[in-house]
């Protein structure tokens, strides 16, 4: 009795006939939009790449690895807070602020990874939780950087070449250029021998191992990398809001992260991106409506892990084969 | 070290682990025996607490109050369980984590748009808002000793219930051994559900107790309930004795970390400095205990799973 | 070639207070097909683990090629050219057949820690992935979802995984669990086949296939070794024929 199988593919092509219109869209927006003279809507874009950034990152871990991490807000905040805490030193490059938010993000994603890749199914997500606490009430005792109330920045950071950065345009197009490198290389990375590798622990954990993969090492930089890029993405969160806040690292945060990626669908290159702007949008619209906004968050989110499971199942099915219980 | 401030940190400890412990009393019952980890949890907590400051505002009595927010929220985590929370039961993990959380955003909003944003004010029964000397020259809040008892009295009553009772040797089976007592016959639905009520109360429980010494608002339950998952973490998943033990610990470690850590630290390190690294130190004291917990002994301290 | 290629020497595991291998010495010969047999509950599972370092020894030694391996991972026994395939089917169901046997000759092919090229670009690694269907006999179903194919071309598939990964050794555990007597017969061949380069160390119940295989057969009661050498002295052997009284009554006859 033949049962036909869901099948995905390891292969996850960057297809220009849907990259490019869009790249070139984005870039012809903020034009569009100061010439119909609403320049809201440059801001919220840049606030949904940012997050289409994190998301991705979130994804690489979750879609691609299998590893449900309740935990990425951690590095989101830390690339904002160390953004934060060196503007008020007095350093403002960007160019030496935003290396230095991903090289902290990344190193603490190096500790937290190292430890919490040893436990499994759903004790890894419970600690990724502790250790996401951990590095929040780390940034939230120290008064001398906001403390409850968060660190204000009093300028965005310096770029040179001219370019003000106060300007929000040229802030979207720093961010639009961050963003579409970033994607582009994620493709690369999945398509590569290590993304075919990540993508098969992912399916079959112990067969990689019985294969010869030392698994653990590639997922461990899976973490990195992953949180490297949501400090990347906090960095010019903190530039967006002129604000390094607390919420960014509350734990709920990164319960949205996670939406974020089911949302747009776990284990596609473009899932990010997409539940970034699925919920980014669904905010904006439902917001103008009511204040209570988030009601109705609740209720889609409720609708698709209810109806829609299928984006959850390679993770459900990680999730429990690695795992002592389930 | 002042031994009074140590009595009265010790206390306050046990006050508040107690508290967490009937919250993680349900917790870990239903992740122990269905299976399911509720992120809602806290949110029953949170309706608890609104149920309780709104009728105490109405009536004026605090008996009262705390009787209709355990009924109410029993009812209301009962219906839930039926219509929604029972179909998850079959799911994997990160389903449960993300519709609970729905849930959770859910309550918060529900609960805004019901009673408004602000924080509603939960006034102890007059008879309890005033102090009692306990030893000569130590006086303690009368209503925190009332919390205590209280929290004593309901530890008891379940662990009587679960170790006395048919209904307890049926929620211990299902405990350790799902599946067993599946097929040993037992109606599955209503235990469920019975269980899941009886979690919803004691969170209610806790809320309307805690309501007066914390403030009653929109997200309350969040902040507690990372707390009962790292109590039902370090008790062990299923196991009520586990959540006395977890919560005690967890609540002592917190509050009495609170005071010490900053204290020594001042003691020996420049102030500035101490300052700061005091509460980060205190805060992240109870996760680094889970974090230690889930590399070293998954299991808890009592395994209720064999 | 005097040296055995698989030595086992004093192996014990336990789990609480049973002794699930009790003192296992073992020999495995290059070049032959060395069947490991026993009635259920013999320890044969844990035995296997402890070759392929899915579990800890507490106590003995396993020495492969000339090295001591007792204290290497899984992943690096593999490295060095012992591979298994596993009794309860441990394939990549949502990938296609190829890729499944891809991402197992990657391995072989140096560092997986490439960031950049695209990995679709080595054919290479296609083209040797599609060479070891070729010889299992599953080429037709490359583009299938490995979850969609009968039960036996999933057996079919586990062997490829291992065989994928060039080794010296392949432990096959229980390759025909569930076929029928056609689809046994062919993997009968294809491990006399795979045979003429590699050793082969065959766990199976199937008593026909061991008998036509096996080069020596060794036979596991209760976590020990109790007889080892040619079929038809272990067919003769009287303890071996007590260990099976109860247990496939009449398999050895």
């Amino acid at each position: 009795m033949q049962v036909r199988a869901e099948q995905v593919s390891l292969e996850h092509p960057l297809r220009a006939w849907i990259a490019l219109p869009l790249l070139l869209a984005l870039i012809a927006f903020p034009l569009v939009m100061r010439s119909i003279e609403q320049p809201f809507y440059i801001v919220l874009v840049t606030r949904i790449l940012i997050f289409a950034l994190v998301a991705t990152s979130l994804n690489l871990l979750v879609g691609f690895g299998g590893l449900v991490s309740f935990g990425h807000a951690a590095f989101l905040g830390a690339g904002a807070y160390v953004v934060g805490i060196l503007m008020f030193h007095g350093i403002h490059s960007a160019w030496v602020v935003w290396p230095i938010a991903v090289g902290i993000s990344a190193f603490a994603a190096l500790l937290i990874g190292a430890i919490s890749l040893r436990t499994r199914g759903v004790y890894f997500i419970m600690i990724t939780l502790a250790f996401a606490q951990m590095v929040y009430y780390v940034f939230v005792s120290m008064k001398a950087y906001g403390g409850d109330d968060g660190l204000t920045l009093l300028a965005r950071s310096q770029i040179g070449f001219g370019i003000d950065l106060k300007s929000d345009v040229a802030f979207y197009y720093v961010v639009l250029a961050v963003v579409a490198v970033c994607l582009f290389l994620f493709a690369r990375l999945l398509n590569s021998r290590y993304g075919r590798v990540l993508q098969g622990t992912r399916e079959n954990e112990i067969r990689m191992e019985a294969v010869g993969y030392p698994i653990y090492r590639y997922r461990l930089v899976a973490f990195v990398i992953a949180g490297a890029v949501a400090g990347l993405g906090g960095a010019l969160l903190a530039n967006l809001n002129l604000m390094a806040s607390p919420n960014t690292l509350h734990w709920p945060q990164s319960g949205m992260l996670l939406i974020m990626v089911i949302l747009g669908g776990v284990g596609t290159l473009w899932g990010g991106v997409m539940g970034a702007t699925v919920l980014l949008l669904l905010e904006e619209i439902l917001s103008t409506y009511t204040i209570h906004w988030q009601l109705g968050v609740g209720l889609v989110l409720l609708a698709v892990v209810l109806f829609a499971p299928n984006g959850l199942a390679a993770i459900a099915r990680a999730v429990r084969a690695n795992g002592p219980t389930k | 070290m002042d031994l009074i401030l140590l009595l009265e940190q010790g206390l306050n400890g046990l006050q508040f682990g107690l508290m967490l412990f009937l919250l993680a009393a349900g917790l870990t019952l239903v992740f122990g025996i269905m299976d399911m980890i509720n992120l809602a949890h806290g949110s029953l907590y949170m309706i608890g607490a609104y149920l309780a400051a709104v009728v105490m505002e109405r009536t004026g009595s605090f008996a009262i109050a705390v009787v209709v927010a355990l009924v109410g929220t029993a009812l209301i985590g009962i219906v839930l369980e039926i219509v929604l929370l029972r179909r998850l039961y079959r799911r994997d993990h990160l389903t449960q984590v993300l519709a609970t959380f729905a849930l959770l955003l859910i309550a918060d909003e529900v609960v805004r748009i019901v009673f408004g944003p602000q924080a509603l004010t939960l006034n102890p029964p007059d008879a309890l808002s005033g102090p009692v000397e306990l030893i000569p020259g130590f006086t303690y809040s009368s209503y925190r000793l009332f919390i205590i008892a209280v929290g004593l009295i309901v530890a008891l009553a379940l662990y009587l219930l679960v170790t006395k009772t048919r209904v307890g040797m049926l929620v211990r089976a299902g405990a350790s051994n799902r599946d067993m007592a599946l097929a040993m016959g037992v109606d599955v639905n209503r235990l469920f559900t019975a269980v899941f009520g009886v979690g919803a109360a004691l969170s209610a429980l806790a809320g309307a107790m805690l309501g007066p010494l914390l403030a009653v608002e929109v997200g309350m339950g969040e902040g507690i309930l990372i707390l009962a998952f790292v109590v039902i973490v370090v008790g062990g998943i299923g196991s009520i004795r586990g959540a006395l033990v977890g919560a005690i610990v967890v609540g002592t470690v917190d509050t009495l970390g609170r005071t010490l850590l900053p204290m020594s630290l001042r003691a020996m390190l420049p102030p500035s400095i101490a300052s700061n690294l005091g509460p980060a130190l205190a805060s992240i004291l109870i996760y680094v205990l889970m974090a230690g917990v889930l590399f070293w002994r998954p299991q808890g301290l009592f395994p209720a799973r064999g | 070639m005097n040296e055995p290629l698989l030595q086992l020497s004093g192996l014990v595991k336990r789990f609480g207070g049973l002794a699930a291998t009790d003192g296992v010495d073992l020999d495995v010969r290059a070049g032959e097909i060395h069947a490991l047999i026993g009635p259920n509950g013999a320890g044969k599972t844990t035995l296997v683990q402890l070759v392929c370092g899915g579990v800890r020894s507490d106590q003995g030694r396993v020495i492969f090629d000339g090295a001591d391996i007792t204290g290497l991972s899984m992943h690096e026994r593999v490295r060095r050219g012992l591979a298994r395939s596993y009794q309860v089917t441990s394939i990549f169901a949502r990938l296609c057949v190829l890729e499944n046997v891809v991402l197992a000759v990657q391995a072989r092919h140096g560092s997986s820690f490439r960031f950049w090229s695209a990995a679709a670009r080595e054919f290479a690694l296609a083209e040797e992935a599609m060479g070891i269907l070729v010889r299992i006999g599953l080429k037709d179903r490359a583009r299938v979802a490995a979850g969609s194919l009968a039960h036996g071309e999933q057996r079919q598939l586990e062997v490829a995984l291992a065989l994928a990964t060039r080794p010296h050794l392949l432990l096959l555990d229980e390759p025909m669990a569930g076929m029928g007597p056609e689809e046994s017969a062919r993997m009968v061949e294809l491990i006399a086949q795979l045979n003429r380069e590699l050793t082969v160390l065959l766990i199976e119940h199937d008593m026909d296939a061991v008998f036509k295989l096996a080069t020596r057969i060794s036979v596991l009661v209760s976590g020990r070794i109790i007889a080892s050498g040619a079929p038809e002295a272990i067919r003769r052997n009287e303890e071996v024929r007590r260990a099976y009284l109860g247990d496939e009554v009449g398999a050895l006859s």
